[in-house]
């Protein structure tokens, strides 16, 4: 058990991701409003942004932007920097996700007036009449 | 320009001119057709010249920007890539020709948007081909997964709510996939494919390894449409505009197959995938059995033309999901192989259905009554498609089907055997259907009452070339699987 | 045995393909079109025949159209069994050719455009096969063939038309994909390549017992064409056919198309000295007798007169399978020689039956007491075509019939001689009253005593020709029996 709880806490941020994705899939899969649906399409996106940036993380690490000429004094010096490449791609990622979400707030606001609605149940029951 | 980044602008120019055509296209709608027709027939030829260039010189790669590899954006131009270019390339100037009357019949004023959309798309297919970059590759599939998106929100009726739930599937896809490179990246600490390669079988911790390639190979079957991942697809492409299943269907599961086959075989190797974990192989072509046979199945209940092909086509990634993870030579140059005869069967069939719907408004099987006598060009080359669906010789699909059957035989897989058999019958009913019900007449009905009407020309002449082309192909499919599907395979096939 | 490479042999199979398209254009003008199918159709016989002189020295003609599976081209051989199947078929084409223009303009039917084009394509499917050289070129025309005839069993585009055109394809091309492809598969891994060969090309291949057998019947069953119980059920069905389809298509071509696919793979696939080894002979055998005899015996209960001859077609097919399986000399060469007696035989019943309809409107045999002295053309030549089948002398199909009681006897299986006897009294049951009654039976309609005269002579020429072709062949089998020699022992 303390085994388990140690393993909890050394890497409690990939733990913290887990946990973030599982909602957010469970929101896409189980939740019958669509916004609702999107919302957690972004939780689980952010999730995995989260693993990347945290994967970037080194301990007392510096940040070779902030205080460029402090960090970078004695050259570049892999163990005292963090590892600024996911978070870079992480941008480009964030990029991605306001498109998507943005696309898809424009297909739900055509639903809606198509609709007046954005309860999956309500849309399918008028789509059954 | 110089010949040796020709694959740049096979890339930047559909790319580019996407932007002209929203932009000229607002003026006036007459620049959309000359735009987009030009961009891509440059992009045929150019993508033509880059497989010749790769077929006599090899394989090389291209670095976007002079970042060296494995910082920079790395292109890898193989002779598997150069002809997903092609086939691309070309695919997409047929379905044009065709969508560009469709589209003015189904969405009258729109044409630029549709088409700047349907331009990004192309370039995102194209660029996802190209890319040895694992994230960059994210990037393009998100690409194209949006404007695909797009596209299909443009239909009329349900399509929006069909486009809305292919963008959750779709994102979860995608978002498996970025998981599975972020384990990787963990791992390895690099993005640039032929890098991970090099790196991965040195590295311990195989179940993370496992639970990547786990993540990257979900995603991918996500977005192809892999049974039972395969929800989104039927609704997607048929509710959307015709013109963009037109495109969508022959191209997108097959540019994800393509995917599974890079990702299987250039980040992994086949030694992780089929000897380390034979079990796993085994599993997959197991599902890929009950994928096509399920899917098959589900064609059968269907009572709309496009619909019912929508079914296929899930039917027809378990074909080629099955072939590449049969491990050995034969399985695995039918499924290359069939990524070709399937998109161009697929076209061959869409493009008949566009001329259908464009003439009748809609594919339903009732309204095809007769349809022989009404519109016989279009019927002829419909019937060569299905043919070819239902792989009867010499037309493409028999060939491909072929060598996944020989395949299947020598891994002993005979479940996937009987599978691919199963599917061709449950093809030839389902086709046989439609070529009855237009065949013959309703009850009372006389003969001869129906005059022709026919789509217009610029619908028939892609139509009728891809019909050809499904012959020509089958008939050349010796040299094509000599002189290039050969050296496409992967190594060690 | 040496090949000369020439174009020949392809210009035989596409004549008539690429002649589906002047039919096809001059449509309007039937006058025009009709001369184009009987050019087409001489022209076949000409290049056919053409082939002869070389044939019987010995030798043969090959062309290769494209290169598809590592080892196995679409190529095309002129050899002695396709020579002489090609021979009969295109002959025979000829002869259905002038009969169709009589039947369908007397019938005055529609659509005569796309049917004689589907026709055109049809022979070329079955000029084809007979050529083909190896395994898989015979299954792309075997296939053609299956499709090309659809067209041609629903022509009348009613609902029966609809039902039997389901059931056709059900039974041929469900056949064929699911049980003759895997087998073409089968034989592929093992053997490398599907050449027609000599001697077979299973026989170094290792294979067990049990895998040959599966594969032979897989193949038997496969080529679901030649009508082997219990896959025989589209032939009947497709009777609703107009009766020049009928008669060349489902008494010469289709389903011959299919015995000559299994004859194929049984000489030339697997090789008779293979099959003697493992002793699977007697699945041939048995599946054949089984048919013949049901088939003869349900032929006896029929009374529409196309469908008894579907059913004297069904058992008459098995005959040269059962030949075949015999695996003793005399056998294999009644069998195959079986192939072109019958053929000349039951085209002329089957255009016997459409002058009948054409002339007096009958489909039934006991509405058709007395006719015989109203048509006594048709019925002399329906008596030539019954005799021939049943296997008397002097007509063609007793030599063939004689070769295999003599194989019957030399294989040393006395059972199969007593199959054979018995069915030959059975065919003569179910034919020769026919005859009889209609020369002898008092007339079953008044209109027989007067109104009706024998079919137009665009009907009745061709039938008079194959049947004296039956009694000649009698006299004269030398090509015939020389050309199957050289295909058996070469």
């Amino acid at each position: 058990m303390e085994q388990f709880l140690a393993l909890i806490i050394a890497k409690y941020n990939y733990w913290l991701y887990v946990v973030l994705m599982m909602i957010g899939f469970y929101a896409m899969i189980g939740k019958r409003n669509l916004v609702k649906k999107l919302i957690g399409m972004n939780i689980f996106q952010t999730a995995i942004i989260l693993l990347f940036v945290s994967a970037g993380v080194k301990h007392g690490g510096k940040i070779p932007i902030l205080d460029k000429y402090e960090v970078l004094k004695h050259g570049v010096d892999a163990t005292q920097i963090v590892n600024p490449l996911p978070h870079v791609l992480m941008l480009t990622a964030i990029v991605v996700s306001v498109s998507v979400t943005g696309v898809a707030l424009a297909v739900l606001l055509r639903i809606y007036r198509e609709y007046g609605t954005l309860e999956e149940d309500e849309i399918l029951e008028k789509l059954g009449k | 320009m110089s010949t040796s980044n020709l694959h740049m602008y096979v890339l930047a120019v559909p790319l580019l001119t996407a932007f002209f055509v929203n932009l000229l296209g607002r003026i006036s709608r007459r620049w959309v057709a000359p735009l987009v027709l030009g961009a891509l027939t440059f992009a045929s030829l150019a993508s033509l010249c880059v497989l010749g260039k790769v077929l006599r010189h090899g394989s090389f790669s291209y670095t976007v920007g002079n970042w060296q590899p494995p910082y920079g954006i790395e292109l890898l131009l193989d002779p598997l890539s150069a002809l997903m270019l092609v086939l691309i390339s070309v695919v997409a100037l047929f379905a044009s020709i065709s969508a560009i009357q469709s589209v003015r019949q189904e969405l009258p004023g729109q044409e630029h948007l549709f088409f700047t959309l349907y331009l990004i798309l192309i370039a995102g297919l194209l660029g996802l081909v190209l890319t040895a970059d694992a994230f960059n590759l994210y990037v393009l599939l998100e690409i194209t997964s949006i404007t695909t998106y797009g596209l299909i929100a443009m239909g009329k009726g349900r399509a929006p709510l069909a486009s809305f739930n292919y963008i959750i599937m779709g994102s979860i896809g995608a978002c498996f996939y970025l998981l599975g490179v972020g384990y990787l990246y963990l791992m390895t600490g690099s993005l640039n494919m032929a890098d991970i390669a090099g790196i991965l079988p040195t590295v311990d911790g195989t179940a993370a390894v496992a639970t990547a390639l786990a993540f990257i190979l979900v995603g991918l079957w996500i977005k192809m449409a892999f049974f039972p991942l395969h929800g989104w697809l039927p609704n997607a492409y048929s509710l959307a505009p015709t013109g963009a299943g037109l495109l969508a269907a022959p191209l997108m599961t097959k540019v994800s197959i393509y995917l599974m086959v890079r990702v299987m075989f250039w980040l992994f190797s086949s030694d992780f995938l089929f000897l380390q974990n034979p079990l796993v192989s085994t599993l997959v072509v197991w599902a890929a059995a009950i994928a096509i046979v399920s899917a098959s199945c589900l064609a059968l209940a269907q009572r709309d033309l496009k619909r019912m092909l929508t079914y296929i086509i899930v039917a027809e990634v378990g074909y080629m999901v099955g072939g590449i993870w049969l491990a050995n030579s034969a399985g695995m140059t039918g499924a290359i192989l069939h990524i070709v005869n399937d998109a161009l069967m697929t076209l061959c069939l869409f493009l008949a259905v566009a001329a259908i719907v464009y003439k009748l408004g809609s594919g339903e099987f009732d309204k095809l009554q007769g349809i022989y006598r009404r519109m016989p060009v279009t019927m002829a080359a419909f019937t060569v498609g299905a043919f070819s669906m239902i792989g009867i010789p010499p037309t493409a699909g028999f060939f491909s089907k072929w060598y996944l059957i020989q395949g299947g035989i020598e891994a002993g897989h005979w479940q996937y055997v009987i599978a691919l058999l199963f599917s061709s019958l449950v093809n030839a009913v389902l086709f046989f259907r439609i070529i009855e019900i237009g065949y013959f007449f309703k009850d009372g009905e006389q003969h001869g009452h129906e005059k022709k009407e026919e789509a217009p020309l610029l619908m028939q002449a892609p139509l009728l070339i891809s019909a050809v082309a499904l012959i020509v192909v089958g008939l050349g499919s010796g040299p094509l699987v000599e002189s290039i599907i050969k050296l496409a395979l992967p190594a060690g096939f | 045995m040496s090949y000369q490479t020439s174009i020949w042999p392809l210009a035989a199979v596409l004549i008539s393909l690429l002649g589906s398209i002047p039919i096809m254009l001059s449509g309007r003008q039937p006058n025009l079109r009709e001369s184009w199918t009987l050019l087409i159709a001489l022209g076949k016989v000409v290049i056919v025949a053409s082939f002869l002189p070389t044939v019987l020295a010995g030798g043969g003609y090959e062309f290769t159209i494209a290169e598809v599976v590592p080892g196995v081209p679409i190529a095309l051989r002129v050899d002695a069994m396709g020579m002489f199947f090609a021979l009969v078929a295109s002959i025979l084409w000829f002869f259905t050719s002038v009969y169709s223009i009589g039947y369908m303009r007397s019938l005055n039917e529609h659509g005569q455009t796309r049917y004689f084009a589907s026709f055109a394509v049809a022979i070329s499917a079955t000029i084809g096969v007979a050529f083909a050289a190896n395994l898989l070129t015979l299954y792309l025309f075997y296939e053609m063939l299956s499709l090309s005839t659809y067209p041609l069993v629903t022509h009348h585009q009613d609902a029966e038309a609809r039902k039997s055109g389901r059931k056709y394809l059900t039974y041929i091309l469900g056949t064929s994909i699911a049980l003759a492809l895997p087998a073409m598969l089968i034989v592929y891994s093992l053997a490398g390549n599907l050449d027609f060969k000599s001697g077979g090309i299973l026989a170094d291949s290792g294979a067990s017992p049990e895998t040959l057998a599966l594969v032979l019947v897989l193949f038997l069953f496969g080529f679901a064409k030649s009508g082997l119980m219990p896959f025989h059920g589209w032939l009947p069905a497709a009777m609703v056919a107009p009766t020049p389809v009928s008669s060349f298509l489902h008494g010469v071509a289709v389903v011959k198309v299919g015995v000559f696919s299994i004859l194929r793979v049984i000489f030339h696939i697997f090789g008779a000295d293979l099959l003697l080894d493992v002793n699977l002979g007697v699945v041939i055998t048995t599946i054949a007798s089984i048919t013949i005899i049901v088939a003869s015996l349900v032929a006896l209960t029929q009374d529409n007169l196309k469908r008894r001859l579907a059913y004297s077609t069904i058992g008459q097919l098995s005959y040269m399978i059962l030949g075949a399986g015999m695996l003793s000399a005399a056998g294999m060469t009644g069998g195959l020689l079986h192939i072109g007696m019958h053929a000349f035989g039951k085209i002329t019943l089957f255009f016997c039956a459409g002058a009948i309809y054409v002339a007096a409107g009958k489909k039934y045999i006991s509405q058709m007491d007395g006719l015989g002295r109203r048509m006594p053309i048709t019925y002399l030549a329906f008596m030539f075509g019954s005799l021939s089948i049943i296997g008397m002398p002097p007509l063609g199909g007793f030599i063939s019939k004689w070769n295999l009681v003599i194989g019957a006897v030399d294989s040393g299986q006395l059972i199969l001689l007593l199959v054979l006897l018995v069915s030959s009294l059975l065919n003569a049951a179910y034919f020769l009253p026919i005859v009889y009654r209609g020369f002898f039976a008092k007339a079953a309609d008044p209109i027989f005593d007067e109104g009706v005269k024998e079919a137009p002579l665009f009907c009745l020429v061709p039938l008079s020709l194959t049947a004296c072709a039956s009694l000649a062949l009698f006299f004269y089998p030398d090509i015939f029996l020389r050309l199957v020699q050289l295909a058996l022992f070469p």
